[in-house]
Protein backbone atom coordinates (compact mmCIF):
# COMPACT_ATOMS: atom_id res chain seq x y z
CA UNK A 1 0.00 0.00 0.00
CA UNK A 2 1.06 3.57 -0.40
CA UNK A 3 1.55 5.16 2.96
CA UNK A 4 2.68 8.70 2.23
CA UNK A 5 -0.60 10.52 2.76
CA UNK A 6 -1.27 9.06 6.20
CA UNK A 7 -2.10 11.07 9.28
CA UNK A 8 -0.35 10.34 12.58
CA UNK A 9 -3.24 8.17 13.81
CA UNK A 10 -3.46 6.22 10.53
CA UNK A 11 0.28 5.67 10.43
CA UNK A 12 0.25 4.59 14.07
CA UNK A 13 -2.49 2.04 13.40
CA UNK A 14 -0.60 0.75 10.37
CA UNK A 15 2.48 0.23 12.52
CA UNK A 16 0.57 -1.47 15.33
CA UNK A 17 -1.26 -3.77 12.90
CA UNK A 18 2.06 -4.45 11.14
CA UNK A 19 0.70 -3.34 7.76
CA UNK A 20 4.09 -1.72 7.24
CA UNK A 21 7.22 -1.27 9.31
CA UNK A 22 8.60 2.01 10.64
CA UNK A 23 11.58 1.51 8.31
CA UNK A 24 9.28 1.19 5.30
CA UNK A 25 7.36 4.27 6.37
CA UNK A 26 10.59 6.26 6.73
CA UNK A 27 11.91 5.02 3.37
CA UNK A 28 8.70 5.94 1.56
CA UNK A 29 8.99 9.51 2.81
CA UNK A 30 12.74 9.74 2.21
CA UNK A 31 12.22 8.63 -1.39
CA UNK A 32 9.60 11.32 -1.98
CA UNK A 33 11.87 13.94 -0.44
CA UNK A 34 14.83 12.90 -2.59
CA UNK A 35 12.72 12.82 -5.72
CA UNK A 36 11.08 16.19 -5.13
CA UNK A 37 13.69 18.22 -3.31
CA UNK A 38 15.07 19.60 -6.59
CA UNK A 39 11.69 21.09 -7.49
CA UNK A 40 10.25 22.00 -4.11
CA UNK A 41 13.38 22.34 -1.97
CA UNK A 42 11.62 21.96 1.34
CA UNK A 43 14.69 20.37 2.98
CA UNK A 44 18.11 21.85 3.66
CA UNK A 45 19.44 18.64 5.22
CA UNK A 46 18.09 15.12 4.83
CA UNK A 47 18.97 12.97 7.85
CA UNK A 48 18.58 9.56 6.24
CA UNK A 49 20.94 7.70 8.59
CA UNK A 50 19.28 9.15 11.66
CA UNK A 51 15.79 8.35 10.32
CA UNK A 52 16.72 4.77 9.49
CA UNK A 53 18.36 4.21 12.88
CA UNK A 54 15.36 5.69 14.71
CA UNK A 55 12.83 3.68 12.69
CA UNK A 56 14.81 0.49 13.20
CA UNK A 57 14.67 1.01 16.96
CA UNK A 58 10.90 1.44 16.73
CA UNK A 59 10.56 -1.73 14.64
CA UNK A 60 12.41 -3.60 17.38
CA UNK A 61 9.98 -2.20 19.95
CA UNK A 62 7.06 -3.38 17.84
CA UNK A 63 8.62 -6.81 17.34
CA UNK A 64 9.04 -7.06 21.12
CA UNK A 65 5.35 -6.30 21.60
CA UNK A 66 6.04 -3.17 23.64
CA UNK A 67 3.56 -0.34 24.10
CA UNK A 68 3.90 2.08 21.20
CA UNK A 69 3.50 5.83 21.84
CA UNK A 70 1.42 7.60 19.17
CA UNK A 71 4.42 9.39 17.68
CA UNK A 72 6.74 6.36 17.69
CA UNK A 73 7.91 5.53 14.20
CA UNK A 74 6.11 8.53 12.71
CA UNK A 75 8.29 10.58 10.33
CA UNK A 76 8.69 14.29 11.05
CA UNK A 77 10.68 17.26 9.84
CA UNK A 78 12.27 20.02 11.92
CA UNK A 79 12.69 23.64 10.90
CA UNK A 80 16.36 24.46 10.58
CA UNK A 81 16.41 26.90 13.49
CA UNK A 82 15.93 24.07 16.01
CA UNK A 83 18.84 21.94 17.11
CA UNK A 84 19.08 18.21 16.45
CA UNK A 85 22.25 16.89 18.12
CA UNK A 86 24.99 16.17 15.58
CA UNK A 87 23.02 17.53 12.61
CA UNK A 88 23.80 20.74 10.74
CA UNK A 89 21.68 23.64 11.99
CA UNK A 90 21.94 26.78 9.88
CA UNK A 91 18.78 28.88 10.31
CA UNK A 92 19.21 29.13 6.52
CA UNK A 93 22.07 31.57 7.09
CA UNK A 94 25.54 31.69 5.59
CA UNK A 95 26.84 32.71 9.00
CA UNK A 96 25.94 29.20 10.29
CA UNK A 97 26.61 27.28 7.07
CA UNK A 98 28.89 24.77 8.81
CA UNK A 99 27.38 24.83 12.28
CA UNK A 100 26.64 21.39 13.72
CA UNK A 101 24.17 21.37 16.62
CA UNK A 102 25.98 20.34 19.83
CA UNK A 103 22.77 19.28 21.61
CA UNK A 104 19.05 18.64 21.12
CA UNK A 105 16.43 21.34 21.47
CA UNK A 106 13.93 20.38 24.19
CA UNK A 107 11.17 19.86 21.60
CA UNK A 108 13.46 17.57 19.62
CA UNK A 109 14.44 15.65 22.73
CA UNK A 110 10.78 15.19 23.62
CA UNK A 111 9.97 13.87 20.16
CA UNK A 112 13.00 11.57 20.18
CA UNK A 113 12.01 10.18 23.58
CA UNK A 114 8.63 9.27 22.07
CA UNK A 115 10.30 7.43 19.20
CA UNK A 116 9.84 10.05 16.48
CA UNK A 117 11.70 9.53 13.20
CA UNK A 118 13.48 12.68 12.03
CA UNK A 119 13.70 12.93 8.24
CA UNK A 120 15.57 16.20 8.03
CA UNK A 121 15.79 19.95 8.54
CA UNK A 122 13.50 22.24 6.60
CA UNK A 123 14.20 25.42 4.69
CA UNK A 124 13.13 28.79 6.07
CA UNK A 125 13.69 32.51 5.77
CA UNK A 126 17.08 33.28 7.27
CA UNK A 127 16.72 33.43 11.08
CA UNK A 128 12.93 33.20 10.55
CA UNK A 129 12.82 36.71 9.10
CA UNK A 130 10.42 36.72 6.19
CA UNK A 131 7.06 35.66 4.84
CA UNK A 132 8.02 33.69 1.73
CA UNK A 133 11.11 31.52 2.43
CA UNK A 134 12.84 33.54 -0.30
CA UNK A 135 15.27 34.90 2.30
CA UNK A 136 17.03 31.55 2.69
CA UNK A 137 20.75 31.73 1.92
CA UNK A 138 20.56 28.30 0.29
CA UNK A 139 17.66 28.50 -2.14
CA UNK A 140 13.95 29.17 -2.47
CA UNK A 141 11.26 26.69 -1.42
CA UNK A 142 8.47 26.30 -3.96
CA UNK A 143 4.81 25.91 -3.04
CA UNK A 144 3.78 22.31 -3.84
CA UNK A 145 0.29 23.57 -4.84
CA UNK A 146 1.84 25.80 -7.53
CA UNK A 147 5.59 25.65 -8.06
CA UNK A 148 5.75 29.24 -9.33
CA UNK A 149 4.52 30.50 -6.01
CA UNK A 150 6.06 30.91 -2.55
CA UNK A 151 5.07 28.54 0.27
CA UNK A 152 4.79 31.46 2.69
CA UNK A 153 7.25 31.87 5.51
CA UNK A 154 9.23 31.78 7.49
CA UNK A 155 8.42 28.08 8.14
CA UNK A 156 7.89 27.58 4.40
CA UNK A 157 9.96 24.40 4.17
CA UNK A 158 8.00 22.76 7.00
CA UNK A 159 4.63 23.72 5.44
CA UNK A 160 5.67 22.61 1.95
CA UNK A 161 7.03 19.29 3.26
CA UNK A 162 3.72 18.50 4.98
CA UNK A 163 1.65 19.64 1.98
CA UNK A 164 3.72 17.51 -0.41
CA UNK A 165 3.43 14.41 1.81
CA UNK A 166 7.18 14.44 2.34
CA UNK A 167 6.60 14.13 6.06
CA UNK A 168 3.64 13.31 8.29
CA UNK A 169 4.14 16.48 10.32
CA UNK A 170 6.75 19.14 10.97
CA UNK A 171 7.81 21.64 13.59
CA UNK A 172 7.94 25.33 12.80
CA UNK A 173 8.41 28.53 14.77
CA UNK A 174 6.11 31.54 14.74
CA UNK A 175 7.19 35.06 15.67
CA UNK A 176 4.70 37.09 13.64
CA UNK A 177 2.84 34.42 11.66
CA UNK A 178 5.67 32.14 10.54
CA UNK A 179 3.69 28.93 11.19
CA UNK A 180 0.17 30.12 10.32
CA UNK A 181 0.86 32.10 7.14
CA UNK A 182 2.78 29.25 5.41
CA UNK A 183 0.09 26.83 6.63
CA UNK A 184 -2.42 29.11 4.87
CA UNK A 185 -0.32 29.25 1.68
CA UNK A 186 0.26 25.48 1.50
CA UNK A 187 -3.14 24.30 2.74
CA UNK A 188 -2.10 22.60 5.96
CA UNK A 189 -2.90 23.05 9.66
CA UNK A 190 -0.52 25.25 11.68
CA UNK A 191 -0.65 26.12 15.38
CA UNK A 192 1.06 29.01 17.16
CA UNK A 193 0.77 28.00 20.83
CA UNK A 194 0.39 30.38 23.77
CA UNK A 195 3.60 32.18 24.68
CA UNK A 196 5.27 29.90 27.24
CA UNK A 197 3.38 26.74 26.30
CA UNK A 198 6.34 25.16 24.49
CA UNK A 199 10.00 25.27 25.56
CA UNK A 200 12.29 27.23 23.26
CA UNK A 201 15.54 25.77 24.57
CA UNK A 202 17.55 24.97 21.46
CA UNK A 203 15.53 27.26 19.19
CA UNK A 204 17.65 30.03 17.66
CA UNK A 205 16.14 33.22 19.05
CA UNK A 206 14.73 35.86 16.72
CA UNK A 207 12.42 37.95 18.95
CA UNK A 208 12.27 36.44 22.41
CA UNK A 209 9.01 38.03 23.58
CA UNK A 210 7.21 36.70 20.48
CA UNK A 211 8.83 33.40 19.36
CA UNK A 212 6.94 30.14 19.84
CA UNK A 213 7.46 26.64 18.45
CA UNK A 214 4.44 24.79 17.09
CA UNK A 215 3.30 21.99 14.78
CA UNK A 216 2.41 21.99 11.09
CA UNK A 217 0.26 18.98 10.26
CA UNK A 218 -2.28 17.49 7.88
CA UNK A 219 -5.17 17.55 10.36
CA UNK A 220 -6.25 19.33 13.53
CA UNK A 221 -6.04 16.02 15.41
CA UNK A 222 -2.40 15.60 14.33
CA UNK A 223 -1.57 19.16 15.42
CA UNK A 224 -3.15 18.37 18.79
CA UNK A 225 -1.11 15.17 19.21
CA UNK A 226 2.16 16.98 18.42
CA UNK A 227 1.31 19.97 20.59
CA UNK A 228 0.57 17.71 23.55
CA UNK A 229 3.91 15.96 23.01
CA UNK A 230 6.06 19.10 22.91
CA UNK A 231 4.33 21.41 25.42
CA UNK A 232 5.01 21.86 29.12
CA UNK A 233 7.42 23.46 31.52
CA UNK A 234 11.12 23.04 30.89
CA UNK A 235 13.68 24.10 33.51
CA UNK A 236 15.96 25.11 30.62
CA UNK A 237 13.49 27.78 29.40
CA UNK A 238 12.41 30.10 32.22
CA UNK A 239 9.50 31.44 30.13
CA UNK A 240 7.91 28.01 29.73
CA UNK A 241 5.07 26.82 31.92
CA UNK A 242 2.81 23.87 32.56
CA UNK A 243 -0.64 23.94 31.05
CA UNK A 244 -3.35 22.84 33.40
CA UNK A 245 -6.30 22.21 31.14
CA UNK A 246 -8.66 19.42 31.93
CA UNK A 247 -11.72 21.07 30.48
CA UNK A 248 -13.78 19.07 28.02
CA UNK A 249 -14.92 21.19 25.10
CA UNK A 250 -16.61 18.49 23.05
CA UNK A 251 -20.24 19.18 22.04
CA UNK A 252 -20.08 22.69 23.53
CA UNK A 253 -21.83 25.58 21.80
CA UNK A 254 -19.56 28.59 21.43
CA UNK A 255 -19.91 32.31 20.90
CA UNK A 256 -17.51 33.38 18.18
CA UNK A 257 -16.30 36.93 17.61
CA UNK A 258 -15.60 38.15 14.09
CA UNK A 259 -13.55 41.36 14.25
CA UNK A 260 -14.57 43.91 11.64
CA UNK A 261 -10.97 45.19 11.39
CA UNK A 262 -9.98 41.93 9.66
CA UNK A 263 -12.34 42.45 6.75
CA UNK A 264 -10.97 45.71 5.50
CA UNK A 265 -10.12 47.04 2.10
CA UNK A 266 -7.12 45.20 0.70
CA UNK A 267 -8.32 41.73 1.55
CA UNK A 268 -8.82 39.51 -1.52
CA UNK A 269 -12.64 39.49 -2.01
CA UNK A 270 -12.55 35.80 -2.93
CA UNK A 271 -10.82 35.02 0.38
CA UNK A 272 -13.39 37.08 2.26
CA UNK A 273 -16.21 35.15 0.55
CA UNK A 274 -14.75 31.76 1.52
CA UNK A 275 -14.11 32.85 5.12
CA UNK A 276 -17.60 34.35 5.51
CA UNK A 277 -19.10 31.17 4.03
CA UNK A 278 -17.19 29.04 6.51
CA UNK A 279 -18.31 31.22 9.41
CA UNK A 280 -21.99 30.88 8.34
CA UNK A 281 -21.53 27.15 8.08
CA UNK A 282 -20.18 27.10 11.64
CA UNK A 283 -23.15 29.21 12.78
CA UNK A 284 -25.53 26.65 11.27
CA UNK A 285 -24.04 24.05 13.62
CA UNK A 286 -25.69 25.96 16.46
CA UNK A 287 -22.89 28.32 17.47
CA UNK A 288 -23.39 32.04 17.94
CA UNK A 289 -21.56 34.54 15.73
CA UNK A 290 -21.02 38.10 16.91
CA UNK A 291 -19.34 41.01 15.20
CA UNK A 292 -16.69 42.51 17.47
CA UNK A 293 -14.05 45.22 17.28
CA UNK A 294 -10.33 45.00 17.98
CA UNK A 295 -9.72 48.72 17.53
CA UNK A 296 -5.91 48.74 17.62
CA UNK A 297 -5.50 46.13 14.89
CA UNK A 298 -4.27 48.65 12.33
CA UNK A 299 -1.30 49.51 14.56
CA UNK A 300 -0.20 45.93 15.17
CA UNK A 301 2.17 45.62 12.24
CA UNK A 302 4.05 48.85 13.01
CA UNK A 303 4.22 47.81 16.67
CA UNK A 304 5.48 44.38 15.66
CA UNK A 305 8.31 45.70 13.51
CA UNK A 306 9.62 47.83 16.37
CA UNK A 307 9.42 45.09 19.01
CA UNK A 308 10.66 42.26 16.78
CA UNK A 309 13.59 44.11 15.22
CA UNK A 310 14.68 45.57 18.57
CA UNK A 311 14.84 42.10 20.07
CA UNK A 312 16.47 40.69 16.93
CA UNK A 313 19.23 43.29 16.99
CA UNK A 314 20.08 42.17 20.53
CA UNK A 315 19.64 38.42 19.94
CA UNK A 316 21.76 38.40 16.80
CA UNK A 317 24.61 40.24 18.51
CA UNK A 318 25.83 36.76 19.53
CA UNK A 319 27.01 36.13 15.99
CA UNK A 320 30.37 37.80 16.39
CA UNK A 321 32.57 35.67 14.12
CA UNK A 322 34.58 34.61 17.15
CA UNK A 323 32.97 31.82 19.10
CA UNK A 324 31.21 29.89 16.34
CA UNK A 325 29.89 30.31 12.84
CA UNK A 326 31.39 32.19 9.92
CA UNK A 327 34.55 34.10 10.71
CA UNK A 328 35.99 36.49 8.12
CA UNK A 329 39.43 35.29 7.16
CA UNK A 330 40.83 38.58 5.92
CA UNK A 331 40.11 40.56 9.08
CA UNK A 332 43.18 42.20 10.57
CA UNK A 333 41.87 43.13 14.00
CA UNK A 334 39.00 42.45 16.38
CA UNK A 335 36.68 45.16 15.02
CA UNK A 336 37.20 43.96 11.46
CA UNK A 337 36.26 40.43 12.51
CA UNK A 338 32.92 41.72 13.76
CA UNK A 339 32.25 44.00 10.81
CA UNK A 340 33.26 41.58 8.08
CA UNK A 341 31.88 38.37 9.60
CA UNK A 342 28.48 39.96 10.23
CA UNK A 343 28.43 42.04 7.04
CA UNK A 344 29.26 39.01 4.87
CA UNK A 345 27.55 36.31 6.93
CA UNK A 346 24.06 37.81 7.28
CA UNK A 347 21.70 38.14 4.32
CA UNK A 348 20.02 41.36 3.18
CA UNK A 349 16.79 41.04 5.18
CA UNK A 350 18.54 40.05 8.41
CA UNK A 351 20.87 43.04 8.07
CA UNK A 352 17.86 45.27 7.37
CA UNK A 353 16.10 44.14 10.56
CA UNK A 354 19.24 44.42 12.68
CA UNK A 355 19.69 47.96 11.33
CA UNK A 356 16.08 48.90 12.08
CA UNK A 357 16.24 47.41 15.59
CA UNK A 358 19.55 49.12 16.31
CA UNK A 359 18.12 52.44 15.13
CA UNK A 360 14.96 52.34 17.22
CA UNK A 361 16.94 51.38 20.33
CA UNK A 362 19.71 53.92 19.75
CA UNK A 363 20.25 56.89 22.06
CA UNK A 364 17.43 59.42 21.92
CA UNK A 365 14.92 57.21 20.12
CA UNK A 366 13.96 54.70 22.82
CA UNK A 367 10.89 56.61 24.06
CA UNK A 368 9.66 57.51 20.59
CA UNK A 369 9.81 53.99 19.25
CA UNK A 370 10.33 51.07 21.64
CA UNK A 371 8.50 52.47 24.65
CA UNK A 372 5.61 53.70 22.49
CA UNK A 373 5.41 50.32 20.77
CA UNK A 374 5.22 48.51 24.11
CA UNK A 375 2.36 50.81 25.14
CA UNK A 376 0.50 50.13 21.90
CA UNK A 377 1.21 46.45 22.50
CA UNK A 378 -0.53 46.72 25.89
CA UNK A 379 -3.56 48.20 24.08
CA UNK A 380 -3.58 45.37 21.54
CA UNK A 381 -3.54 42.86 24.38
CA UNK A 382 -6.31 44.78 26.11
CA UNK A 383 -8.44 44.62 22.92
CA UNK A 384 -8.23 40.83 23.07
CA UNK A 385 -8.87 40.68 26.84
CA UNK A 386 -12.03 42.72 26.39
CA UNK A 387 -13.20 40.67 23.42
CA UNK A 388 -12.72 37.42 25.34
CA UNK A 389 -15.06 38.66 28.04
CA UNK A 390 -17.85 38.42 25.46
CA UNK A 391 -16.77 35.65 23.11
CA UNK A 392 -15.15 32.22 23.46
CA UNK A 393 -12.97 32.48 20.39
CA UNK A 394 -12.28 34.73 17.42
CA UNK A 395 -12.35 33.84 13.70
CA UNK A 396 -10.38 35.76 11.08
CA UNK A 397 -8.78 35.07 7.72
CA UNK A 398 -5.15 34.00 8.32
CA UNK A 399 -3.85 36.16 5.47
CA UNK A 400 -5.34 38.88 3.26
CA UNK A 401 -3.88 37.42 0.05
CA UNK A 402 -3.13 34.06 -1.57
CA UNK A 403 0.35 32.58 -1.92
CA UNK A 404 2.09 35.06 -4.22
CA UNK A 405 4.47 34.54 -7.13
CA UNK A 406 8.15 33.98 -6.40
CA UNK A 407 9.96 37.32 -6.74
CA UNK A 408 6.76 39.36 -6.59
CA UNK A 409 7.51 41.11 -3.30
CA UNK A 410 11.26 40.78 -2.84
CA UNK A 411 12.03 44.34 -3.97
CA UNK A 412 9.63 45.98 -1.53
CA UNK A 413 10.20 45.00 2.11
CA UNK A 414 7.10 46.83 3.32
CA UNK A 415 4.80 44.95 0.90
CA UNK A 416 6.32 41.71 2.16
CA UNK A 417 5.72 42.74 5.79
CA UNK A 418 2.02 43.28 5.02
CA UNK A 419 1.64 39.51 4.46
CA UNK A 420 1.63 39.18 8.25
CA UNK A 421 -1.01 41.81 8.95
CA UNK A 422 -3.57 39.29 10.31
CA UNK A 423 -1.13 37.18 12.30
CA UNK A 424 1.17 39.57 14.22
CA UNK A 425 -1.40 40.72 16.81
CA UNK A 426 -1.62 37.20 18.23
CA UNK A 427 2.14 37.12 18.89
CA UNK A 428 2.10 40.59 20.42
CA UNK A 429 -0.66 39.49 22.80
CA UNK A 430 1.01 36.13 23.55
CA UNK A 431 -2.17 34.17 22.79
CA UNK A 432 -2.69 30.93 20.82
CA UNK A 433 -4.06 30.65 17.28
CA UNK A 434 -4.41 28.01 14.62
CA UNK A 435 -4.75 28.26 10.84
CA UNK A 436 -6.79 25.57 9.16
CA UNK A 437 -7.48 25.09 5.44
CA UNK A 438 -11.06 26.01 4.59
CA UNK A 439 -11.26 26.18 0.82
CA UNK A 440 -9.40 26.92 -2.38
CA UNK A 441 -9.31 29.50 -5.11
CA UNK A 442 -8.14 27.52 -8.13
CA UNK A 443 -5.33 25.38 -6.75
CA UNK A 444 -4.45 27.87 -4.04
CA UNK A 445 -5.54 27.20 -0.46
CA UNK A 446 -7.31 29.62 1.86
CA UNK A 447 -7.05 29.32 5.63
CA UNK A 448 -9.11 30.47 8.58
CA UNK A 449 -7.54 31.54 11.85
CA UNK A 450 -9.05 30.58 15.21
CA UNK A 451 -7.78 32.62 18.17
CA UNK A 452 -8.45 31.96 21.86
CA UNK A 453 -7.35 33.01 25.34
CA UNK A 454 -3.93 32.05 26.71
CA UNK A 455 -3.57 28.30 27.35
CA UNK A 456 -6.87 27.46 25.65
CA UNK A 457 -5.30 25.30 22.96
CA UNK A 458 -7.77 22.53 23.84
CA UNK A 459 -10.66 24.84 22.98
CA UNK A 460 -8.98 25.84 19.72
CA UNK A 461 -8.61 22.17 18.74
CA UNK A 462 -12.26 21.44 19.57
CA UNK A 463 -13.50 24.34 17.45
CA UNK A 464 -11.05 23.70 14.61
CA UNK A 465 -12.11 20.07 14.38
CA UNK A 466 -15.70 21.13 13.72
CA UNK A 467 -14.50 23.53 11.04
CA UNK A 468 -12.29 20.96 9.35
CA UNK A 469 -13.45 19.68 5.99
CA UNK B 1 14.56 60.57 5.52
CA UNK B 2 17.61 59.10 7.26
CA UNK B 3 20.86 60.70 6.22
CA UNK B 4 23.76 58.71 4.84
CA UNK B 5 25.79 59.56 7.97
CA UNK B 6 23.02 58.32 10.27
CA UNK B 7 22.78 55.10 8.29
CA UNK B 8 26.53 54.58 8.52
CA UNK B 9 26.41 55.30 12.25
CA UNK B 10 23.69 52.65 12.74
CA UNK B 11 25.67 50.09 10.72
CA UNK B 12 28.66 50.83 12.96
CA UNK B 13 26.62 50.39 16.15
CA UNK B 14 25.26 47.10 14.79
CA UNK B 15 28.79 46.01 13.81
CA UNK B 16 27.72 45.41 10.23
CA UNK B 17 30.40 46.08 7.61
CA UNK B 18 28.39 47.45 4.70
CA UNK B 19 29.48 48.75 1.30
CA UNK B 20 28.55 52.08 -0.24
CA UNK B 21 25.70 50.57 -2.26
CA UNK B 22 24.20 48.78 0.73
CA UNK B 23 24.30 51.92 2.84
CA UNK B 24 22.28 53.68 0.14
CA UNK B 25 19.83 50.79 -0.10
CA UNK B 26 19.25 50.65 3.66
CA UNK B 27 18.99 54.42 3.88
CA UNK B 28 16.03 54.20 1.51
CA UNK B 29 14.51 51.00 3.01
CA UNK B 30 14.75 52.12 6.63
CA UNK B 31 13.29 55.52 5.81
CA UNK B 32 10.19 54.03 4.22
CA UNK B 33 9.72 51.54 7.08
CA UNK B 34 10.15 54.34 9.63
CA UNK B 35 7.54 56.40 7.75
CA UNK B 36 5.14 53.49 8.10
CA UNK B 37 5.96 53.10 11.81
CA UNK B 38 5.09 56.79 12.34
CA UNK B 39 1.50 55.52 12.36
CA UNK B 40 1.93 54.68 16.04
CA UNK B 41 1.98 58.39 16.88
CA UNK B 42 -1.76 58.48 16.16
CA UNK B 43 -2.44 56.29 19.20
CA UNK B 44 -3.17 57.99 22.52
CA UNK B 45 -0.81 56.19 24.90
CA UNK B 46 -0.94 58.79 27.69
CA UNK B 47 -1.83 56.66 30.70
CA UNK B 48 -0.97 53.27 29.31
CA UNK B 49 1.56 51.11 31.13
CA UNK B 50 4.01 49.55 28.68
CA UNK B 51 3.65 45.85 28.03
CA UNK B 52 6.35 43.76 29.71
CA UNK B 53 5.36 40.08 29.76
CA UNK B 54 3.07 38.07 27.46
CA UNK B 55 2.22 35.76 30.37
CA UNK B 56 2.31 36.89 33.98
CA UNK B 57 4.95 34.94 35.86
CA UNK B 58 6.78 35.64 39.08
CA UNK B 59 10.56 35.48 39.15
CA UNK B 60 11.81 32.14 37.93
CA UNK B 61 15.08 31.29 39.61
CA UNK B 62 17.35 28.32 40.00
CA UNK B 63 20.30 27.46 42.20
CA UNK B 64 23.53 29.03 41.01
CA UNK B 65 25.56 25.87 40.88
CA UNK B 66 28.14 24.40 38.56
CA UNK B 67 26.88 21.31 36.84
CA UNK B 68 29.32 18.74 35.57
CA UNK B 69 29.64 18.53 31.79
CA UNK B 70 31.08 15.55 30.05
CA UNK B 71 34.18 15.87 27.93
CA UNK B 72 32.35 14.90 24.77
CA UNK B 73 30.00 17.87 25.17
CA UNK B 74 32.92 20.26 25.71
CA UNK B 75 34.71 18.92 22.66
CA UNK B 76 31.68 19.50 20.46
CA UNK B 77 31.72 23.17 21.47
CA UNK B 78 35.46 23.52 20.95
CA UNK B 79 35.08 22.02 17.50
CA UNK B 80 32.67 24.79 16.58
CA UNK B 81 35.22 27.51 17.34
CA UNK B 82 36.65 29.16 14.23
CA UNK B 83 40.09 29.28 15.82
CA UNK B 84 41.38 27.57 18.97
CA UNK B 85 44.54 26.50 20.71
CA UNK B 86 44.72 23.73 23.34
CA UNK B 87 40.98 23.95 23.86
CA UNK B 88 41.00 27.73 24.34
CA UNK B 89 39.21 30.13 22.01
CA UNK B 90 41.72 32.16 20.01
CA UNK B 91 40.92 35.78 19.24
CA UNK B 92 42.74 38.63 17.54
CA UNK B 93 44.63 40.94 19.86
CA UNK B 94 42.41 43.57 21.43
CA UNK B 95 45.19 46.12 22.00
CA UNK B 96 47.63 47.07 19.29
Amino acid sequence: MTNESLTIKEAHEGLVKKEFSACELAKTHLEIIKKENKNIFAFLTITEDLALAQSKAVDELIAGGAYLPLLAGIPCAIKDNMMVDGVKCTSASKILENYVAPYDATVVKKLKDLGAVILGKTNMDEFAMGSSTENSAFGITHNPRDLERVPGGSSGGSAAAVAANQTVYALGSDTGGSIRQPAFCCGVVGLKPTYGAVSRYGLMAYASSLDQIGPLAKTVEDARIVFNAISGRDPLDSTSCEIESTQDYSNKKFTIGVPREYFIEGIDPQIEKIIRGKISQYESLGHKIEEISLPHTEYALACYYIVATSEASANLARFDGIRYGYSAKKAKNLLEIYLQSRGEGFGAEVRRRIMLGTYVLSAGYYDAYYLRAQKVRALIKQDFDEAFQRVDAIFTPTSPSLAFKIGEKTQDPLQMYLSDIFTVSVNLAGIPAISIPCGKIGELPVGLQVIAKPFEEAKIFAIAKDLEE
Amino acid sequence: MLSKEETEHIAGLARLGLGEEEIERYQKDLSSILDYIEKLKEVDTGNIKPFTHPVEMSNITRLDEVKPRNKEQTEKLIKLMPDQKDGYLKVKSVFE
